[in-house]
């Protein structure tokens, strides 16, 4: 009785400290979590989730603070991500956080922009260059299309431009029809 | 058994020792082209030249509006791919976008050139003694005359050679299978210039490092094979043989090729040069010649003209930028029931939309099918199931899986199902009874994963950028908590308020001092 007693909590002191230890060496700094759904959002830093860009909304779903269903940029697809990674149920867009669009860049109308700087602090990803009253411009490749430095223009020089696609960058279209067959006799 | 002792089997017991999964038989429709001798075309009154002749960036233009240019001087710059040169000497008439032979059908940057008849051509830097020279200077004399692979990927050739030099080459293999129906070019360029091909092998192989040069034929081009082993080139060359594999669609494939002379299969994703060899199709090492030897960049190349909607099918030399409207009408024009134009063979090509598309790089062969080539559209039809598509594949892949995969949208299990190892050769298009367009299916779904791919990497670019902001907009917090912590200690601190005191008493001693001294140092200044 006595000696079983002694090897079970014999067991249980060499297991709490081998957790212990564990616990310590393996510890995990940032929750993966977290990082899993980070991955999954477009990291347009758009704010349309009501969160200050994809991390914190990442943040804000893991907490179960936010719903998966509030990234526009995503769209159906990255909500369809988000359930099967969280194991809930997908569901359509909130159209208060607005509507999925194709992707878009903005461009600066160097000719009307008089370099107040406003927009490249509103830029998430600095991608815009520029000075104090010296023009500014959107680096084309690193914009996100999230137009949050639209707002902030005093005089609303800033357009909304379609991402474009050259013969380098073209792609199939979708085939929605037979087309004819060449028949070899 | 090493590689060459396996080639050198294979062909002593004229039988070929292996095979690839899958393929057709198809009906081959060349001898209609191959009845005429190759010849130049006349000019055409306009040469429309694309920047663009190749994947990759689009390539810079080196003139301008009005300017004469020579001919084989170079017109296009683009770094890591191939250059384009001038095909005529005369005017720029224009640099503008016009329509182009790709399969988008849209319009790209071209050099439209109006020749002035003179054929003047640029002072030309042959490599002399090629015998001697070393590699490095063989590839850049490829990459300076614009080579790129003629088979139809158009890959540069001096990337190639470059990359299979450093990955320890040991076999060239110069694919003459041209096993697509109605394409007759390579046949004809192997019949006609059999010495220039082996002298180009000579030289890919020097460049390559190479032991071994095999050319591998389809074992219906007798008359190719007379002709290589016929020339003087092949009587004084050493390591070269000339192999005949069946005609087997699509066996001038390259990994499909490779299969059928060794045994071994390209590795997924990998290249031929990880097994120690590398392919290159016949009329690009017939450039080489032409490049090495006497300098001549790649300004044309063999096209065939052919098809039921041909009056008189035949064979031309033609220059690239020439228009295939002129091409057409060197053949006697269109026949009546002419219905569909298309570039490449009736397997692989796309569809041309206007006969003003110039010949390019990769044009190999102009397809104009008559009505009666072409089957009534199809509706598509359910997936039975049937399986065909699979036991054709030549890449050994599951069509009819992907296919569903790819309809669905589930990009993890199409990419598991190796769809980047489909080669698009059309097999399974052309098996399927349900009329599925299983290959425009896998394009437009490599298309997706490419997408992907770059959208991928625009989202890591993104998190990065905005990760150093968020770092850097919390490291200039810190910076302003820090600097009025420090304020608001030297508010508190006595001793530090009276050494401050102190300090700007001083300062405010020295600057009267200073000030008269300042005054006259200035004064002596303007005197």
């Amino acid at each position: 009785m006595l000696i079983s007693v002694l090897i079970l909590s014999a067991l249980g002191v060499a297991f709490g400290l081998g957790l212990g230890w564990a616990a310590l060496r393996f510890r995990v700094d940032s929750d993966p979590v977290v990082d899993r759904i980070d991955a999954l959002l477009p990291q347009t830093q758009c704010a349309q989730c009501g969160y200050p860009g994809c991390r914190p909304y990442a943040e804000a779903i893991s907490r179960d603070e936010a719903d998966i269903n509030q990234c526009p940029p995503g769209g159906d697809a990255g909500i369809r991500a988000l359930a099967d990674l969280l194991g809930r149920e997908a569901k359509p867009l909130n159209p208060e956080n607005g509507e999925e669009t194709s992707k878009t860049v903005v461009l600066i109308d160097e000719a009307r922009c008089i370099g107040c700087t406003l927009c490249i602090q509103a830029c998430p990803v600095d991608a815009i260059v520029g000075a104090a009253k010296l023009m500014h411009t959107v680096i084309k490749s690193e914009c996100t299309g999230c137009n949050l430095c639209l707002p902030p223009c005093p005089v609303d020089c800033i357009d909304i431009i379609k991402a474009e696609t050259k013969p380098p960058r073209w792609l199939r279209p979708r085939p929605n029809s037979a087309l004819e067959k060449v028949v070899l006799q | 058994m090493t590689l060459t002792r396996q080639i050198e089997l294979a062909q002593e017991a004229g039988i070929r020792t292996h095979h690839f999964h899958g393929g057709l038989r198809l009906r081959h429709h060349k001898k209609v082209s191959c009845q005429v001798a190759v010849e130049r075309p006349p000019l055409p009154e306009l040469l429309v030249v694309p920047l663009l002749q190749h994947a990759g960036d689009v390539t810079e233009p080196l003139v301008a509006v009005g300017d004469n240019v020579l001919k084989g001087q170079q017109i296009g710059q683009c770094q890591p791919c191939a250059a384009v040169h001038s095909p005529v000497s005369g005017t720029v008439e224009a640099i503008e976008e016009r329509p182009m032979s790709h399969p988008s059908g849209q319009p790209g940057p071209c050099v439209v050139i109006r020749p002035d008849g003179n054929e003047q051509w640029v002072n030309l830097n042959p490599l002399g003694d090629w015998l001697n020279a070393s590699s490095d200077s063989l590839i850049m004399q490829m990459q300076n005359c614009g080579l790129a692979g003629l088979g139809g990927a158009v890959f540069p050739t001096h990337a190639k050679t470059l990359d299979g030099r450093d990955r320890k080459t040991h076999t060239l293999i110069l694919n003459g299978v041209e096993c697509e129906p109605y394409i007759s070019c390579d046949e004809m360029l192997m019949r006609e210039q059999p010495g220039k091909i082996i002298l180009g092998a000579r030289i890919l192989r020097r460049a390559l490092g190479a032991e071994r040069v095999v050319i591998a034929i389809e074992d219906q081009m007798g008359v190719v094979e007379m002709a290589l082993t016929g020339s003087a080139e092949f009587a004084e060359s050493e390591n070269i043989s000339v192999v005949k594999v069946p005609t087997i669609y699509p066996e001038g494939g390259e990994r499909q090729l490779i299969q059928v002379l060794t045994g071994l299969q390209v590795p997924a994703g990998g290249r031929p040069s990880d097994l120690g060899l590398v392919c290159q199709n016949v009329a690009t090492a017939a450039a080489v010649a032409e490049a090495v030897t006497e300098g001549r960049p790649l300004i044309e190349r063999y096209v065939t003209v052919t098809g039921n909607g041909i009056s008189h099918p035949r064979n031309f030399k033609a220059l690239f930028g020439t228009p295939v409207s002129h091409l057409v009408d060197c053949c006697g024009g269109y026949t009546a029931d002419v219905a569909r134009l298309v570039v490449g063979g009736p397997m692989m090509g796309y569809p041309l939309d206007s006969d003003s598309a110039p010949v390019v790089k990769a044009s190999n062969c102009v397809l104009a099918l008559s009505a009666r080539d072409i089957a009534a559209p199809q509706p598509e039809m359910p997936c039975i199931r049937c399986g065909e598509c699979a036991r054709v594949c030549p890449a050994l892949l599951l069509p009819q899986q992907l296919h569903l995969q790819i309809k669905n949208e589930l990009w993890k299990p199409v990419e598991e199902y190796g769809l980047s190892a489909c080669i698009e050769c059309g097999c399974c298009d052309y098996v399927c009874p349900s009329h599925i367009p299983l290959v425009d299916w896998f394009r437009y779904g490599k298309g997706e994963l490419r997408k992907q791919a770059l959208e991928n990497e625009a989202t890591e670019l993104a998190r990065k950028r905005f990760e150093e902001r968020e770092a850097r907009l919390l490291g200039l917090k810190h910076q302003r908590a820090e600097k009025m912590k420090h304020r608001k200690q030297m508010l508190n601190d006595k001793t530090m308020q009276q050494d401050r005191i102190r300090a700007s008493i001083q300062r405010a001693e020295s600057k009267g001092k200073r000030k008269p001294d300042e005054q006259t140092g200035g004064q002596t200044d303007d005197a």
